[in-house]
């Protein structure tokens, strides 16, 4: 799916810039449109479902894409049903979200 | 379950004015042995009523009213003799023979009856501990809706390849059914039912019959494919008296050795596992034993091959430097050549396939890739169920056991390695070594996200659990997940597979029927538990409460049936309509569950909901207390949705 998404990227145009968006409102969006069911409330991933989105997020170019003409197993979000500006808002939390402390610092998970 | 609430009308015709609770003074005479019986006090204390004076007609016409050799006290002793620790039931009125049998003839031990509210849960619980055990235990169900109730049991157990030897109840005979409920609990052919998911099925006419067919089912279920097998034992041959001369005997028990794959396709597979550049040992169930363990962990190593383990069973150590499953994907699309040991899905795991709406698929491996596959379903595939996946390109196939072939085929590929092919396996064993130190800080990179959330992430769920249990003797009893990529396996016991039928509410009874096979060897049984799992039949924590099981149950309570939204999702989303409501008839909510206190309503210790991974690790350190001293704990844990 990485191969897709970075091929998507490549297709487009010019890498336009991310529109503005409420970053608030986002996380309610992610919930409500179901994105957290594959991709976790934080966007970390989930199992078998969906990878990590956050931090970091793809370029909103690649992204916005993806999520409208899925390649992989994703179900489309079309914008009948997600419009432009509710994808910015979701963009914005997914930007918005902070990066964890290396594993290495975490003890737990250096057993 | 609805039991006769009738009284009684016995099998026999009463004597007219026969008191309940006494019993006739008779003369003994004609063929068979007829007991002289005394008058008894009835329990209430008062006066013993003494029946009427007979009246002197025909001798033949004298009830008897005891016996002291049922049938079902030989059944006990065919029972005895395939040496099973348990009987695992829910109590039906059409083994009350053989259940009395059991408790008093048998002493209530070996087996001891386990004491279900369902017979889904004794149908899983038997499957749990068959896969710890690497043997079967019986299960005893009322016929038509006791078999009704463990029908998906025994279809999980199927397509698992799991053995699970059953005894059902039935009354054949119109003449002695009692009117009303036995009527409803009776069938022609009980064993249809479930004919297209056990291996074999018998209802034997007679007790010679019982114990042949008794001993032949359990090697029948034991010889690779494992897989369940179901007697009837007719209530009328359970309850009627032996006659004195009859004396039947149990057949000598010995079971069949595993079949081994063919020489020629074993020297076959050894040629090309051995010139391969890039070689894939995929395993899913392969190894039934720890001797499947060792023995393709053995293999592996002499190839230096790299390993992708699908975890149907515990077969190989995960952290290992060959262990290559978390880049699964990558290792297959490079192969050329591919070994399937006991695979489940050799198609899915070669191709991709897209759900979306015109379903797709390509394979994901390069052209010219070898494809070689070990399996015992290839010896025992049936038609009905679509369980058998579909089917693969393969390049050569053997019909056999994994485990009973792997000896042979590591010889073959000994034999063929030269200096200069070892040195290219030495290499190629480097890199596999570096790649998975690279995939195993990668996975503990991963786990770090969302490391403080609430809900809790299910990473960090099992690496508090991890934490608390790996200087114990463990066993993963349910559950996979997270705790597949962060725990340390390294033991045969420590896991034990899924479902096999992927039919909800195998976790919760599969996990106590482990955890009763791990208890007399001490092991520490975790299981993480899924919320819906849970609540098809949530008595089944009644029973390891009752009994004594040691068992932590975690819940991995995301409050919903969540594969089930994930779907809802998608079909909301391709008709881009209704994208928020994928929780209608797929979530546990208003009301959240209490399964805390849930579990304490069935004597199970239980704390929740924990919605603070904070105080996670403190919760699991009380429960663990509670499992230290033999008996079952809960912790309800509020989590993310994967």
């Amino acid at each position: 799916m990485i191969v897709m998404i970075a091929a998507a990227l490549a297709a487009a145009q010019t890498p336009a810039a991310a529109p503005a968006g409420n970053a608030q409102n986002g996380k309610k969006l992610f919930a409500q449109y179901g994105c957290f069911q594959c991709h976790g409330y934080e966007a970390q991933g989930g199992l078998g479902t969906g990878p990590r989105l956050a931090p970091k997020p793809l370029p909103w170019a690649a992204l916005s894409r993806y999520v409208r003409q899925p390649a992989g197993q994703m179900p489309p979000y079309t914008a009948k049903v997600v419009s432009d500006k509710d994808l910015a808002d979701i963009y914005a939390f997914l930007s918005a979200q902070p990066t964890p402390p290396p594993a290495k610092s975490i003890p737990l998970l250096n057993n | 379950m609805a039991k006769s609430k009738k009284l009684s009308v016995g099998r026999r015709n009463f004597l007219k004015g026969a008191a309940g609770g006494a019993a006739a003074l008779v003369a003994t005479s004609g063929p068979g042995p007829i007991k002289a019986q005394q008058a008894q006090a009835p329990r209430n204390g008062s006066a013993p009523i003494l029946a009427k004076e007979p009246d002197p007609g025909p001798i033949s016409s004298v009830e008897v009213l005891t016996a002291d050799r049922p049938g079902s006290d030989f059944m006990v002793d065919v029972i005895k003799a395939l040496g099973f620790e348990y009987v695992i039931a829910n109590p039906g009125s059409s083994f009350r023979g053989l259940h009395e049998s059991l408790v008093n003839y048998g002493g209530n031990k070996n087996p001891e009856f386990i004491t279900c509210c369902h017979e889904e849960s004794s149908v899983a619980m038997a499957h749990g501990y068959a896969k710890v055990e690497g043997k079967p235990t019986c299960v005893l169900a009322h016929g038509t809706v006791g078999l009704q109730h463990a029908s998906m049991g025994i279809y999980n157990a199927y397509c698992d390849r799991a053995p699970v030897f059953m005894i059902i109840g039935n009354t054949l005979d119109a003449n002695t059914r009692r009117p009303g409920v036995e009527w409803a609990h009776s069938v022609q052919d009980a064993a249809v039912m479930v004919r297209d998911f056990t291996k074999w099925d018998d209802t034997p006419a007679s007790l010679q019959h019982f114990a042949e067919s008794a001993v032949r089912a359990y090697k029948i279920a034991t010889t690779p494919p494992t897989m369940p097998v179901l007697l009837v034992a007719d209530g009328d041959l359970q309850e009627t008296p032996m006659p004195a001369s009859e004396r039947p005997r149990i057949p000598k028990i010995t079971l069949a050795g595993p079949p081994q794959g063919d020489s020629g396709g074993v020297a076959e597979a050894a040629r090309l596992l051995v010139a391969a550049e890039n070689p894939v040992l995929i395993a899913d169930r392969c190894a039934r034993t720890p001797a499947g363990m060792k023995l393709f962990t053995e293999l592996a190593e002499t190839l230096q091959a790299a390993v992708v383990n699908q975890n149907g069973r515990m077969n190989f150590p995960s952290r290992h430097p060959l262990d290559q499953s978390e880049r699964a994907r990558e290792v297959i699309r490079n192969a050329d050549v591919i070994l399937g040991l006991e695979v489940w899905d050799f198609w899915g795991t070669v191709n991709n396939f897209r759900d979306q709406l015109h379903r797709t698929s390509q394979p994901i491996t390069k052209a010219g890739a070898k494809m070689i596959s070990v399996s015992a379903t290839d010896l025992n595939t049936r038609s009905n169920y679509q369980d058998f996946q579909r089917f693969p390109d393969l390049d050569l196939s053997m019909a056999a056991d994994s485990e009973a072939t792997l000896p042979a085929l590591i010889e073959a590929c000994k034999r063929l390695i030269t200096a200069d092919r070892k040195r290219a396996f030495e290499e190629r064993g480097k890199k596999l070594a570096e790649a998975h130190l690279q995939a195993e800080e990668r996975v503990r990179a991963e786990a770090s996200y969302a490391w403080d959330s609430s809900p809790i992430s299910t990473a960090r769920m099992a690496a508090e659990i991890w934490a608390k249990v790996k200087d114990k003797d463990w066993s993963l009893v349910g559950g996979r997940g997270w705790a597949m990529r962060l725990f340390n396996f390294d033991k045969h016991y420590q896991h034990v597979g899924g479902s096999g039928g992927a039919g909800e509410g195998y976790g919760a009874p599969s996990s106590v029927g482990a955890a009763l096979a791990n208890k007399k060897y001490g092991r520490l049984s975790v299981s993480i538990q899924n919320d819906g799992d849970l609540m098809y039949a949530p008595g089944v924590l009644w029973t390891a409460a009752h009994h004594k099981v040691p068992l932590l149950s975690v819940m991995h309570n995301n409050r919903a049936y969540h594969q089930e939204v994930m779907h809802l999702q998608r079909m909301a989303n391709r008709h881009q309509r209704g994208i928020t409501t994928a929780e209608i008839g797929t979530t546990l909510k208003d009301p959240f569950i209490d399964y805390a206190t849930l579990a304490r309503g069935m004597g199970v210790h239980g704390e929740g909901p924990i919605t603070d991974p904070k105080d996670l690790g403190p919760a699991l350190a009380r429960a663990l207390d509670v499992v230290s001293r033999g008996e079952p704990a809960l912790v309800d844990v509020v989590t993310q949705p994967r």
